[in-house]
């Protein structure tokens, strides 16, 4: 089983996808269930403290803004983590609450940077491209160690 | 600063999304009560929040994504159900992560259909995703050149 790391890391059909093909899935979620299930000081919404964008130092420069570091130090353990990556490219949503624009470059940097299988998509149109996209990640997940192939 | 304990310390949350022509959420929340065994069932509009102990939780999902593999679908969840902080009884609108949902399902019928045809899929098919454009962008000197041609 390969950890993949998923962008948008929001994503229910990358999620669902890699899970369902025999993987563990590498989302935002399980970075924020470990913020939100930690005791400490409240810091509402997302139980995001002072110390985060000091974690992020490892992943952007002390001069990039503190939101960027702060999403980073999210997003970075599960780079560093990851075996494998998927990247939707098209995905509009990931531009807001999820993240800023510099910090989705950032992440699909860092992801490239590292020596691992990725797999770049777009979101599928139509029927055809789904049936397209699913075998693609199939495939792809298959290669893997742990993957059926 | 107020402190913070934790409310299901220990405990994961997995969404489930139901998007069939066979199936409503309503009748996945009777399945999924039947066999709960003292895990958190919410039912919400399209589909579950379950939460729990992992392995009742994964035991759980894998009994109700066997009702209609291709048309139900699963992720985690960070808040538990009902948390003030994410909870839109509490927030007076439609939660921030509901916005992602609400587009990708929109697009769910198409991965339905992918996980349908998997099986008569040749092993040796090669797929043909849709895949980002390569056409190139302006590049930065040309771009440098057209601002130096405006300014002189």
């Amino acid at each position: 089983m390969a950890k993949v790391f998923l962008y948008p890391t929001t994503s229910l059909i990358l999620s669902d996808l890699v899970a369902r093909f025999g993987h563990s899935p590498l989302s935002a979620a399980l970075q924020i269930r470990e913020r939100i299930q930690t005791p400490g000081l409240e810091s509402p919404p997302l139980q995001i403290t002072p110390e985060e964008p000091k974690k992020g130092l490892k992943w952007a420069a002390v001069e990039v803004p503190s939101g960027v570091r702060g999403r980073m130090s999210l997003y970075g353990p599960m780079i560093d983590e990851a075996e494998a990556a998927i990247i939707i490219n098209n995905a509009d949503f990931s531009f807001g609450c999820m993240g800023c624009a510099r910090t989705n470059e950032l992440i699909k940097y860092l992801v490239r940077k590292r020596d691992i299988p990725v797999l770049d998509l777009e979101y599928p149109r139509n029927e055809e491209e789904g049936v397209e996209f699913v075998a693609a990640i199939k495939r792809f997940l298959d290669a893997l160690h742990g993957g059926s192939a | 600063m107020t402190t913070y304990n934790p409310r299901y310390a220990g405990t994961v949350t997995k969404y489930v999304f139901v998007d069939s022509p066979e199936m409503t959420p309503s009748d996945l929340a009777i399945r999924a009560y039947e066999i709960s065994q003292g895990v958190m069932i919410k039912e919400t509009c399209f589909g579950l929040q379950v939460t729990g102990r992992e392995d009742d939780v994964n035991r759980i999902i894998d009994l109700l994504r066997a009702l209609d593999p291709s048309h139900i679908f699963v992720k985690d969840r960070g808040f538990s159900p009902g948390d003030p902080r994410r909870c839109r009884a509490n927030l007076g609108g439609a939660r921030p992560g509901y916005f992602g949902h609400e587009f990708e399902m929109g697009l769910i019928r198409n991965i339905s259909k992918g996980l349908e045809s998997l099986p008569s899929r040749k092993p040796g098919d090669i797929p043909h995703p849709p895949a980002p454009s390569t056409a190139p962008r302006l590049d930065a000197r040309d771009l440098k050149k057209i601002i130096e041609s405006q300014e002189s």
